[in-house]
């Protein structure tokens, strides 16, 4: 099987840690994976702010990168919910590439079939289903299977969980002030959940929560679920 | 939606709601109780997902052919003895209904929840021709004596507290007691009372229609409170004002809705009050009926394939209570009979997405998609959503700001190579601005972003160039 490697525009150059992570998880498992250089952005950005046509290059470019894979994994809900929902609908001929799209969680469970990957990670985690994960490509019990399965994991209930956590990609500008409210929201519940790390599977909403945090002076660190899974004794993340 | 001109665009609207402390209290717990209830009352039902695509496919299906059912509806309401009028905007429907109230000679009529009639702004035409509109449910109620306006479609005073309330209530409704206590027993007792020698001395009615049955000619009500059925039998005069897209073809398709409605919107297995009227009866109830159609942008919101489906809302505001950007932004900030996702999805249509405000609804969400799930004729909210915000952007006032940052961020995304210089001007940059690990303060419209949060310090090294310099970790 060849897999290739969407590291998606975020995580690329504002977080390469996950996508090191996820080489490093995955090799661990006994798959390589490869990263095609003429990668860059699944054109979420410019959809979900009205800029449809800017967003169609970026659509093709995809396609045409990723063709040639069995399996493309992603560590962003967000960006491979994108893929799968709109390419198709944004240009023909991404529609048979769009459901070898995975994100990690899927791609370890419904893809590779496991659920325990050896991880060890020695903290109290809590676990924030983001949106996109959760309704859009509905990823259940996923994260929370792998979690579990994590040596070491204290996996503690989040309060209100499923809400949004108020970034929303340019929402996050366009209605700063309902945008930072709900942060600040999220980021109580996370500190009433008595974590001391929340983890997701897109560094996007983690970037908000994170910030949000921060900027109240919390020490909850927000960590992406692809380097807690990657995590083992010899190598904390 | 003549009421609601003028309205700032929906950031700033939602900035004045977002530091109301009370207001957003009150909003969190009213949302807060009625989501979880309503979450029980859908579990009930393992047939749910069944009735909710039929709910779906109803609505289409009528859409689809609605010229044939508004026709079969208006031939029904004619055979069973009342008068079908067609009102292309608000104007039009306003004057039908002003004219109609005016030909009875009364110059005050009782009025039970209409959606429609707000959109109009129907109260304010009929005082413009010297008659009193007496709303008679008990949240309008509230919202009238306030000279406020709603803020949610099924309770449209949820942004006030019982406290709130009573204070009104003393000091603006005729002969309430000077001791009213804040119990809602004591609250509704009084309102009843007040509202109870409205019924008895009026002549004229204008009801809301929450559904209309084409093959009988028969209207329905659904409601709470049993207001709604003293307006629809005590006076002589009955007009209903109805959107056009309330029609159902049959009456056997009711049994959907009034499953579907209830349970999504108060979270009851069934509403405590359904009223249906065909016509008149000689002897019983308005001896004079006057149906209103009201269309005021609905066949252009029908033209729209994807913007259609707003069509299909039977106004049951569980979309509202699961949003997170309405539980903070509150109704008003949607400058619309019509707040909440459905509000920002229906008004830049039927009002066209001209305006600033209008321009700013499709934007006013977070594209987190709660609203689609909880909407039971699985309405694709997001979906309209980015689909108006195209035309938002290609119609709407210009943002030359945003213009040229998504043209800057198309250009740098189309290619590896620019995008892989972008990130190392990101990275040579970190040193000036990090701290800690965070930044701070980013210029430009990217404060907004560090006005509340901070944002990561680039890393000295992005994914593709470790990948580049390591082989993928193969190198060290
Ligand atoms: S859009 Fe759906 S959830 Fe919202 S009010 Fe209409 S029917 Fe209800």
């Amino acid at each position: 099987m060849r897999i290739a490697l969407f590291i998606t525009c975020l995580n690329d150059t504002l977080f390469p840690d996950t996508g090191r992570a996820v080489v490093r998880l995955l090799a661990r498992l006994g798959h390589d994976v490869e990263f095609p250089e003429a990668q860059t952005c699944c054109g979420q950005m410019h959809l979900n702010t009205g800029y449809r046509r800017r967003c169609a290059p970026l659509v093709r470019g995809f396609a045409e990168t990723f063709a040639p894979y069995d399996a493309v994994v992603t560590p962003s809900a967000s960006c491979a919910a994108m893929v799968r929902d709109w390419h198709p609908r944004i240009d023909p001929r991404a529609a048979p590439v769009a459901p070898k799209v995975h994100e990690l969680t899927e791609f370890l469970v419904d893809v590779l079939g496991v659920i325990d990957v050896g991880a060890h990670y020695p903290h109290r985690v809590a676990y924030h289903p983001t949106c996109h994960s959760l309704r859009m490509l509905k990823v259940g019990e996923r994260p929370l299977r792998l979690l579990r399965a994590v040596d070491g994991l204290d996996l503690v209930e989040l309060p209100d969980a499923d809400e949004c956590c108020g970034f929303g990609g340019t929402f996050a500008l366009k209605n700063a002030d309902v945008s930072s409210a709900m942060g600040v929201d999220k980021a109580a519940a996370v500190r009433a959940s008595g974590a001391d790390v929340v983890c997701a599977a897109d560094n996007s909403c983690l970037m908000h929560i994170g910030g949000t945090l921060t900027r109240n002076g919390s020490g909850v660190r927000t960590v992406h679920l692809a380097e807690i899974l990657a995590a083992t004794r010899e190598g904390p993340s | 939606m003549p009421t609601y001109l003028g309205m700032p665009p929906f950031p700033k609207a939602a900035r004045d709601a977002v530091a109301d402390r009370r207001l957003r209290a009150n909003l969190a717990h009213a949302t807060g109780t009625i989501r979880d209830r309503r979450l029980a009352a859908v579990a009930e039902l393992d047939d749910w997902a069944a009735l909710r695509e039929a709910g779906r496919r109803i609505k289409d299906h009528t859409l689809e052919h609605l010229d044939h059912y508004l026709r079969l509806l208006e031939e029904r309401v004619t055979e069973a003895g009342g008068v079908v009028h067609w009102a292309r905007d608000a104007d039009e429907a306003n004057r039908i209904v002003v004219d109609l109230v005016k030909a009875t000679g009364q110059t005050e009529v009782v009025k039970v929840k209409s959606m429609a009639t707000q959109e109009i702004g129907l109260n304010e035409a009929l005082a413009a021709d010297g008659v009193t509109a007496h709303e008679t449910d008990l949240a309008e109620l509230i919202v009238q004596l306030g000279d406020d306006r709603p803020s949610h479609i099924l309770v449209p005073a949820i942004h006030r507290n019982r406290a709130e309330i009573r204070d009104l209530f003393r000091r603006r409704m005729p002969g309430a007691p000077p001791d009213l206590s804040d119990e809602p027993a004591e609250l509704a007792e009084a309102a009843r009372r007040h509202l109870r020698a409205k019924f008895l001395s009026a002549r004229v009615a204008v009801s809301g229609v929450n559904f209309a049955v084409a093959e009988t000619g028969t209207l329905v009500v659904l409601e709470s409170e049993g207001n709604g059925r003293m307006c629809l039998t005590l006076p002589e005069t009955l007009i209903s004002v109805m959107g056009i897209e309330k029609v159902l073809p049959a009456w056997r398709d009711l049994e959907v809705f009034l499953q579907l409605l209830p349970r999504s919107s108060t979270a009851e297995r069934m509403n405590p009050y359904t009223s249906t009227w065909t016509g008149v009866t000689p002897g019983d109830g308005p001896g004079d009926f006057h149906l209103v159609l009201l269309d005021n942008g609905r066949t252009a919101t029908l033209a729209d394939e994807v913007g259609r489906q707003a069509l299909r809302c039977i106004r049951c505001s569980a979309c509202l209570n699961v949003c997170p950007v309405y539980a903070r932004a509150g109704g008003h900030a949607y400058g619309s009979p019509y707040p909440g996702p459905i509000g920002a999805i229906l008004s830049p249509q039927i009002r066209g997405i001209g305006s600033p405000v209008d321009a700013s609804l499709p934007y006013a969400s977070s594209l987190c998609g709660a609203c689609f799930e909880a909407c039971p004729v699985a309405i694709d909210l997001p979906e309209v959503l980015v689909h108006l915000r195209a035309r938002a952007v290609e119609n709407g006032p210009r943002h030359p700001l945003v213009d040229t940052a998504m043209a800057a961020a198309g250009w740098t995304l189309r290619s590896p190579g620019r995008l892989a210089l972008a990130q190392r001007v990101a990275s040579s940059s970190r040193r000036l601005v990090g701290r800690r690990g965070r930044i701070r303060r980013l210029p430009g419209p990217l404060r907004a972003w560090t006005d509340t949060r901070d944002a990561p310090v680039p890393p000295p090294e992005s994914f593709r160039a470790w990948w580049r310099r390591t082989d993928g970790g193969r190198r060290p």
